[in-house]
């Protein structure tokens, strides 16, 4: 390794931290760790120290960071307190909770979210969407819609217009002749209450989260 | 180089077949030439239509699998020099030819002709795949009613995933005494659904039956209000702007005007 180690080892009052390189591949640094540990070994005999790893933006599987803690284990002296990443940064691979999307959902297709789903267009009869979170649709109902698919009862289904085949919220599956029918000219929500489904206009949905908005005005 | 079209429905029965061969015939009408290829293989029925059963030669699996040359087995019209069909076989079933081996017919049709009508099977399976493969384009026909629109809309999806141009509707045997006391669906609503351009309207007519029983495509019946929907439906595909048909049967201003240009 010419240039910089990717180990670097700092001295604070509660012990020590390694700071390991994030950018350096995971075998090349437990190396370099094994080397930097013997070469140091007589720092590393005495009185018990603390230790503190840090592993920058590096993400550990079980087995990696079980890998890395024998490594540190081999001087006796030394008690891994912890090993920590930093917060992953919102990159753009990671998925956001709402997601936005385009299009028609055409009979025989399906749309698997997990989280909260806003579709610009209409889904037709025979078509799907599903997620773990909210379905706002703004467009045409038709098809079947599947909110709080992992078992969040708490979730709703809006659309623009209401026309479903079928509403399925956490367990609860519903059809609107049987449950409720609308015709009604404004948005509305789909949601459990008392474990059945009820429909409302989507104004009342402020009321049913019962979360506190405060529109500053003159 | 001209033109592939498919005509596809998802559902049977709802005229593909018809809407193939009288678009076909009305494209030649227009002195295009044309060429239809029938991909229902196994259920052909698009030569019966046209009145060319007992022309047949060759048909499409003996082309797929070097029997004869295209130009063998293409049958041509009797009432137009212009007017070509491929006819599929009967003694074979739709896996018995792949996607690709249609693409390559109809790539091989394209240089000599306008237009190469495909008539597609019903279904979504093989069958589907192997009409679709060497399109350009597309035309749903559906009917107005709700099994023939799901099933259309079920085939617009599955057209939207191939790189085609966006799919148009034909909406088929349509009663206007029905639609009038609102116990068929609108057309406004089947577009509504469907979302997607619509290429034409044509009425339910009994003349449509006996034409096709004669052997005969409709469009060349200038008293049938089909033929008169196909025709515009072909000017359309040639780029003209064409209103709708007018359903109303008694539309005296038209009447008038057929009678003028002697067509009625």
């Amino acid at each position: 390794m010419a240039g910089k180690s990717p180990i670097t080892i700092k001295g604070v009052k509660e012990g020590l931290i390694f700071l390991l390189d994030d950018q350096c591949d995971f075998v090349t640094l437990l190396e370099e760790l094994n080397a930097k540990l013997d070469k140091h070994v007589q720092q590393f005999t005495g009185p018990i120290v603390h230790v503190f790893v840090k592993l920058g933006s590096r993400q550990l599987n079980d087995e990696d960071t079980e890998r890395l803690r024998s490594v540190l284990k081999k001087q006796g002296n030394l008690i891994v307190q912890s090993i920590e990443s930093d917060p992953l940064p919102p990159d753009a691979d990671a998925k956001p909770s709402l997601y936005t999307m385009t299009g028609m959902v055409r009979s025989g297709q399906t749309i698997d979210y997990d989280g909260t789903l806003v579709l610009l267009g209409d889904v037709n009869p025979g078509g799907t969407l599903r997620c773990t979170g909210d379905i706002y649709v703004l467009g045409a109902l038709r098809g079947m819609a599947h909110a709080g698919s992992a078992g969040n009862d708490q979730a709703i289904i809006a659309a623009s217009l209401m026309t479903p085949t079928q509403l399925r919220i956490a367990d609860v599956i519903s059809r609107p002749p049987d449950e409720w029918a609308s015709a009604d000219p404004w948005m509305e929500y789909a949601f459990l209450r008392d474990g059945s489904m009820a429909i409302d206009k989507l104004a009342s949905l402020g009321r049913h989260r019962k979360e506190v908005m405060q529109f500053k005005g003159v | 180089m001209g033109e592939a079209i498919v005509v596809t429905s998802g559902k049977g029965g709802v005229g593909k077949t018809t809407t193939s061969a009288n678009l076909g015939t009305a494209l030649a009408l227009m002195g295009k030439k044309v060429c239809m290829v029938d991909t229902d293989i196994g259920l052909r029925n698009l030569d019966v239509v046209m009145g060319l059963e007992n022309r047949i030669i060759y048909d499409l699996v003996d082309v797929a699998e070097g029997r004869c040359r295209v130009n063998q087995a293409l049958v041509k019209d009797k009432r137009f020099d212009e007017l070509y069909m491929l006819p599929a076989a009967q003694t074979k079933d739709k896996n018995d030819i792949s996607p690709e081996q249609v693409r390559q017919i109809v790539e091989s049709l394209k240089p000599d002709f306008d237009y190469v009508i495909i008539d597609c099977p019903a279904g979504i399976e093989q069958g589907f795949r192997n009409a679709v493969a060497g399109a350009d384009q597309a035309i749903v026909v559906t009917t107005p009613e709700n099994a023939a629109v799901r099933d259309a809309d079920r085939v617009i999806g599955l057209l939207e995933k191939s790189n085609m141009a966006p799919p148009k509707l034909v909406i088929n045997r349509i009663r206007p005494n029905l639609l009038k006391s609102g116990d068929m669906l609108e057309i406004d609503d089947i577009c509504q659904v469907l979302a997607i351009d619509l290429i034409g309207i044509v009425p339910d007519d009994e003349l449509v039956i006996k034409a096709a029983n004669q052997g005969e495509p409709t469009v060349m019946n200038p008293d049938s209000r089909a033929a008169l929907a196909y025709r515009n439906i072909a000017r359309r595909i040639l780029g003209e702007t064409v209103p709708l048909l007018q359903l109303d049967e008694k539309s005296g201003v038209l009447r008038r005007m057929k009678k003028f240009l002697g067509m009625g």
